[in-house]
């Protein structure tokens, strides 16, 4: 297995820039996420580094290779597409082994690693099927076999399961990152998707607008956005964005509410912000409504999801952007015009600069 | 508003029975959402509803009164249908406007501004009344075509996955947003949906459709708490329930192929010998002092929470934990399931109810 790494590398199209110079590196072994909305240059950054995309300037390394102009074939990586790309009039085994054959590797090996893939991936019993007659998760495990089966140095995969319903996209997101677990490869995985991202990568890379918003794992992307870019697309709803004005360790917010800023956060924002606007960030967990709370706003609505209520909160009815979502356990019950009071974790309590969209960094 | 009923309901598509002898009654201004997979006779119904299609058998209702006779314009109902059916080259307010200026509706100019001011407030539109459709955003789309419904205040709304082709957040926001002016404003709404989130979180109540049958009608909390089937267990949730073999053993609930031996409560000596137990992720808890060991075998952080996936034998059971989790793969851990949350399912795949009184 290897390490990937990108060097100042940029991809335009004529006039349009579609990724702008990125440094990554992906160490050996490690599952990498590229996720952002459509357009935002993650499909073209993994086809970079395939091969199928030329870059328009910079260097990729792979292992110890320049991989940079070299043939898809040669930079030793497999490719698991959206679509299941197998061959429809041949059985699951030769569509597994034939890339094996192509590198013309000996029989016995073969025999050796179909065994292997087959075993781990739980599909003996459809080796003598063709694809057509397979549902679509024995579809993608049968593409995942065939990528298996070659040993690769790394592994891409560009949203593998966009084309599963959302049952089935839980059930193999579990078992690929289970495969990943045993096998250990390097892999860079494409998707627009937060909660796969979140579930399954190492370390995800945040992209928008062609630029790489955030590198991080998990916790990082969650707890600690880059900017507000990064906290709105992770989570669900995501993280909730109140505008105000700071003054002298208060954060004066929509509905005449203010906000004490913890004393560690104060010398930092006055070092970074801009201006005197400011914006208040925190997760829907991070509030707790009660009688007592700090913060008062009116309830928007209310609602059920199963194991928790979610309940939306209006900070100030003239501002459609004043809105706080919290999350609540299910005694918790609020009708729609009800006056709610709510406190804040101030360990969950994060700053943004409107005018540059960056968070605050807690100064040491 | 108006008060809805189906009463016997079947129709047939050539020798495909679409809905198989339906009742519901929905209550004047209730949010009454069908919730069923791709086939399952959702849009059928509300189709039926709406006049565009006529049942085979059974009749239909608006506040008691039968109207199967009459066209889609004498019901008077709104529909609101997945694809945004604007005028691209009017604008906002003549879009608006249009349903008010029908010869079966016809209003006063100075009544149309009234009401369209109004709801184009409710719905965050009234900068954009003079801007042509064709150059709104996907969401900006969505909402005028929820606006050119309640601007008409027609007798029953009918939505077809109004707000599946938005992208998730935007969906999230517009759902919210439709929650609180369906509940302010008050008008009866029948909504389809395949979306669970959508349906728990939206409904007074929710009818479950599968294969042209009526499978359970109840609150959001009957659907998820006490799903009538396995079929409807697994519909709600997310992740999906644990559905684990299991069987009674010496006065035990033994799960197949684990070591997981509950105690049976006196309540449930009515269970066949063999069942299905259902068991939510967020009732399975890792816990010190928890009953039962495990291994985990897997765990997927989504930031609010986190799934572990706990093996148990050759069983693994999904838990769902607030936060993010402070353990490793291959932990070794202790959980405790919630015993009065338990489901069983008979193998016709039903639920057996277990009396919860009789607990000890």
């Amino acid at each position: 297995m290897a390490q990937i790494s990108l060097r100042q590398v940029e991809k335009r199209f004529g006039e349009f820039q579609a990724v702008q110079p990125v440094d990554l590196t992906i160490n050996d072994g490690e599952f990498v996420v590229l996720l952002g909305p459509s357009g935002c240059g993650k499909t073209t950054t993994l086809r970079m580094i395939s091969g199928l995309e030329a870059v328009t300037s910079g260097r990729i390394v792979i292992g110890d290779k320049d991989v940079t102009w070299m043939h898809p074939s040669d930079r030793d990586i497999a490719f698991v597409f959206q679509l299941y790309a197998l061959y429809p009039h041949i059985s699951v085994r030769k569509n597994i082994t034939f890339p094996l054959e192509a590198q013309k590797v000996d029989k016995a090996t073969i025999k050796k690693r179909l065994s292997m893939v087959t075993d781990l991936l739980r599909i003996q019993h459809l080796l003598r099927q063709r694809p057509g007659n397979l549902s679509g998760g024995d579809k993608q495990r049968v593409a995942l076999a065939r990528a298996l089966v070659r040993q690769p140095a790394a592994f891409l995969m560009d949203e593998p399961l966009g084309a599963l319903d959302a049952d089935f996209r839980e059930t193999m997101r579990a078992e690929i990152k289970r495969l990943h677990i045993q096998q250990g490869a390097t892999t860079v995985y494409v998707t627009h998707d937060q909660i796969e991202a979140m579930a399954m990568g190492d370390r995800i890379v945040v992209m928008s607008a062609a630029v790489v918003q955030q590198v991080g794992t998990p916790a990082d992307v969650y707890y600690n956005p880059a900017n507000l870019f990064v906290a709105r697309f992770i989570g669900s709803p995501g993280m909730n964005l109140i505008s105000g004005k700071y003054a002298d360790g208060i954060a004066h917010l929509p509905g005449n509410n203010r906000l004490n800023v913890p004393e560690p956060w104060r010398k930092s924002i006055s070092n970074q912000l801009t201006g005197d606007d400011i914006m208040l960030g925190f997760r829907p967990e991070a509030a707790r409504i009660n009688g007592q709370g700090a913060l008062r706003a009116e309830v928007y609505a209310s609602d059920l999801h199963g194991a928790y209520n979610m309940i939306h909160l209006s900070l100030d009815e003239e501002q459609d952007e004043a809105m706080a979502h919290v999350r609540s356990s299910r005694g918790l019950n609020l009708a729609i015009g009800d006056q709610a009071a709510f406190d804040l974790d101030p360990e969950m309590i994060r700053f943004f600069d409107p005018h540059t969209e960056s968070a605050v960094v807690l100064e040491a | 508003m108006t008060t809805v009923a189906l009463k016997n309901i079947t129709k047939r598509f050539r020798s495909v029975t679409a809905l198989d002898d339906v009742s519901f009654s929905v209550h004047d201004g209730e949010f009454f959402v069908l919730l069923g997979p791709t086939g399952a006779g959702k849009t059928t119904t509300l189709r039926l509803i709406a006049g565009l299609e006529k049942q085979d058998k059974g009749h239909i209702y608006f506040d008691d009164e039968q109207i199967d006779t009459m066209t889609p314009a004498q019901r008077d109902v709104a529909m609101v249908f997945q694809q945004y059916s604007l005028y691209p080259n009017m604008t906002v307010f003549d879009n608006l406007a249009f349903p008010l200026r029908s010869p079966m509706h016809r209003l006063a100019e100075d009544e149309i501004k009234e009401r369209i001011a109004e709801t184009t407030k409710i719905l965050h539109i009234h900068h954009l009344l003079e801007r042509k459709t064709a150059h709104l955003s996907g969401g900006e789309m969505q909402r005028v075509t929820i606006g050119r419904a309640i601007v008409r205040e027609p007798r029953v709304f009918l939505m077809d996955e109004p707000l599946s082709n938005l992208d998730a957040k935007l969906r999230e926001a517009l759902r919210v947003e439709l929650e609180h002016i369906q509940k302010t404003q008050g008008g009866t709404t029948i909504f389809v949906t395949h979306d669970q989130v959508e349906a728990l979180t939206l409904a007074d109540r929710i009818a479950v459709l599968n294969e042209g049958k009526l499978v359970q009608i109840g609150t959001a909390t009957d659907i998820y708490d006490r799903p009538a089937s396995i079929f409807v267990a697994q519909l709600v949730g997310t992740p999906r329930i644990n559905l684990l073999p299991a069987g009674r053993e010496n006065g035990h609930l033994h799960i197949e192929n684990s070591l997981l031996h509950l105690p049976q409560a006196k309540n449930n000596i009515d269970l066949p010998p063999t069942f299905t137990l259902g068991v939510r992720p967020e009732d399975i808890q890792p816990n010190e002092n928890g009953q039962f060991p495990g291994r985990v075998s897997l765990i997927e952080p989504l930031g609010v929470e986190t799934v572990l996936h706990i093996q148990v034998g050759e069983q693994t059971l999904i838990s769902l934990v607030s936060g993010m989790a402070r353990l490793d793969i291959g932990d070794e851990v202790m959980f405790d399931i919630a015993q009065d949350r338990l489901h069983f399912f008979g193998h016709d795949g039903f639920r057996v109810d277990v009396a919860k009184d009789e607990q000890s």
